[in-house]
């Protein structure tokens, strides 16, 4: 086996998420992403059953990796008890360690999520966090969310939570003691070390594409937030 | 599929669910986007004379970064287990997350532990290094729904309203929706299985509604993590909704139920953005198809004020169902703040009729 392969073997998803695909094409069948996208679960756990170096990591470098919507639909039908969408947490993660990510439109987009997601939990401890969601680039909101931010302490007191209250309740500020406990997690099992290389890659792709990197909502993550070439369908 | 099949299906799919004395993992989404539904989850718990610990130390599960893989299963895994500890350190066995990606990973840490100890033992080795906690595993693991179906009975004994139309002395029609998360991973860790899951369908019945069928009832909403949080990619989100829209919209429903808290923001905003978009909707006289959680309709027929409820955080109004089922309720107090306070409204939309 090659060495990426063999690293992509090592992990626990591929491990238990593959036995013999038997290529019945189920999986495509009933997958969201697949009636969507140019995209195949089944053709991506064939390719990685093939074990094939060279088309493993053309695939860590795809777009293809990207499209899966992690719903696991795919699982409950599968005659093989296979996962293919955990195939895709395991292709992703290795795309991310080696830096592949930045080869594809879609994996680009890794640079903003972390920034969204990431920070808000290391920040917040909140995946997600009301006082950063703006209509503005979240216009689906709608109008209603527009209001409620314009109301919100008032609203959250109506409706008796805890927003911005240092006590147990909905929408509660985390303790930084709290905060730091989930720093030290991150720093522990890797999750830091992710961030960094997310980061860091990113900023060798902005060099090449010549758009301004820096940090949070800057050019490049404006860039990869919105591109979309139009032929991922 | 003839009823019998399906009570058989049922009966195979039968989860225990523990009876009292809770740890509750809150949800970051439904915190953030329907608050009034975890204050009433408390509130009806109470009501039951239930016990439940709502500890301020806990924390995302880190569930939306792992599913849009910014980060290591084992950060996961290891947060899981700081909850697991917290759990633990409250004297407590029954752990009831409110979320359902975290159901998911809850579920699948527990699965996977089974199957390899090794990796439990890593993830305690990594807990104690950061944290100095150790834990205890749950006894039970049910999600909030789980115990607001195991109570639907109770919740209909005490009930002010039923799920029928006051005029025709007709069923509502109700569109259920389980998350992808809830049972499609592990079918027996949910009630029901994955094919036909009892969960939403047993509170409807009992309290009083009818359950439609409808060719995609089991496609996904379309969050699909990185789908949504990247704007270049919210296509894909709002078109798994929509497929779904268009095939429940011929079989008429009153409303949507939900047991994800992701499901009811993306059924709820992408209504609002297809009617934006392409002039389309999907309710009644160029209104949308009312959305709820699992806890506002249980609210709502035990006879809660909507509005305490968070109802008038939706972007679909829910009125058309408060004025089937003869709720009573006060318009005018929609927008109010505390002590009746006027917090102006919402701009209306160009489309969706509110
Ligand atoms: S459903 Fe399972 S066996 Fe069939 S193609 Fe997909 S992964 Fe392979
Ligand atoms: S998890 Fe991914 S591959 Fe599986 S059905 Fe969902 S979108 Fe398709």
């Amino acid at each position: 086996m090659g060495k990426i392969t063999d690293l992509l073997f090592k992990d626990i998803h591929v491990e238990d998420g593959l036995s013999a695909c038997i290529n019945c094409g189920t999986c495509t069948a009933i997958c969201p992403a697949a009636g969507f996208y140019h995209y195949s679960p089944r053709e991506i756990v064939d390719t990685v059953q093939s074990k094939n170096e060279l088309k493993i990591i053309d695939l860590l470098k795809s777009e293809q990796i990207w499209y899966c919507g992690e719903c696991m639909s795919c699982k409950t039908r599968c005659p093989r008890n296979n996962t293919p969408g955990m195939i895709i947490i395991a292709l992703r993660s290795l795309s991310q360690e080696l830096g592949y990510f930045t080869e594809s439109e879609k994996g680009r987009q890794q640079l903003a999520v972390k920034r969204i997601i990431g920070e808000a939990i290391l920040n917040k401890g909140y995946c997600v966090h009301i006082d950063q969601i703006e209509t503005g680039l979240h216009p689906e909101q709608g109008p209603v969310w527009d209001w409620f931010k314009e109301n919100v302490e008032q609203v959250h007191e109506r409706l008796g939570t805890a927003y911005k209250k240092n006590t147990a309740g909905v929408m509660r500020n985390i303790a930084q003691e709290d905060l730091d406990e989930l720093d030290k997690i991150f720093e522990v099992t890797g999750a830091h070390d992710r961030f960094r290389k997310i980061e860091e890659f990113s900023k060798q792709k902005a060099r090449d594409l010549r758009i301004e990197f820096d940090k949070g909502i800057d050019e490049y993550f404006l860039h990869v937030y919105q591109s979309n070439c139009g032929k991922h369908y | 599929m003839i009823e019998e099949g399906k009570e058989k299906v049922w009966k195979d799919y039968q989860k225990e669910i523990a009876e009292d004395n809770y740890f509750y993992a809150r949800s970051c989404i439904r915190q953030n986007f329907f608050p009034g539904s975890e204050v009433a989850f408390l509130r009806i718990l109470k009501e039951l004379g239930k016990n439940l610990f709502d500890d301020p130390r806990h924390t995302t599960c880190t569930g939306i970064a792992y599913h849009s893989d910014i980060v290591p299963f084992d950060t996961t895994m290891t947060v899981v287990a700081r909850h697991f500890a917290l759990m633990t350190e409250a004297g407590l066995k029954n752990f009831v997350p409110s979320c359902i990606t975290s159901f998911g990973i809850y579920t699948e840490v527990l699965e996977l532990w089974r199957h390899h100890p090794e990796i439990e033992q890593k993830i305690k080795e990594n807990l104690l290094k950061a944290t100095g906690r150790t834990f205890e595993k749950p006894e039970n693991l049910a999600h909030s729904s789980d115990i607001i179906y195991k109570f639907r009975n109770e919740i209909a004994n005490k009930s002010k309203y039923r799920l029928v139309n006051k005029e025709t002395g007709k069923p509502l029609r109700v569109v259920e929706h389980i998350g992808c998360h809830y049972s499609k991973m592990f079918p027996e860790k949910g009630v029901g299985g994955a094919e036909y899951p009892l969960v939403l369908t047993g509170m409807v019945q009992a309290w009083g509604g009818e359950v439609i069928d409808y060719p995609e009832r089991r496609q996904c909403c379309g969050f699909g993590f990185r789908q949504y949080i990247v704007q270049a990619n919210r296509g894909y989100s709002v078109a798994c909704s929509k497929k779904k829209f268009e095939s429940m919209a011929p079989y008429k429903p009153d409303l949507i139920l939900t047991n994800c808290p992701g499901c009811p923001y993306f059924l709820d905003r992408w209504q609002y953005v297809v009617s934006e978009m392409e002039g389309v909707t999907y309710g009644e006289n160029n209104g949308g198809i009312p959305v709820f959680t699992y806890e506002e309709l249980a609210g709502m027929v035990l006879g809660y004020n909507p509005w305490d409820l968070g109802l008038q955080l939706h972007q679909v109004p829910v009125e058309p169902v408060l004025d089937k089922i003869g709720v009573q309720y006060k318009k005018e107090d929609k927008y109010k703040g505390v002590n009746g306070k006027d917090l102006g409204r919402p701009e209306s939309p160009s489309c969706l009729k509110i």
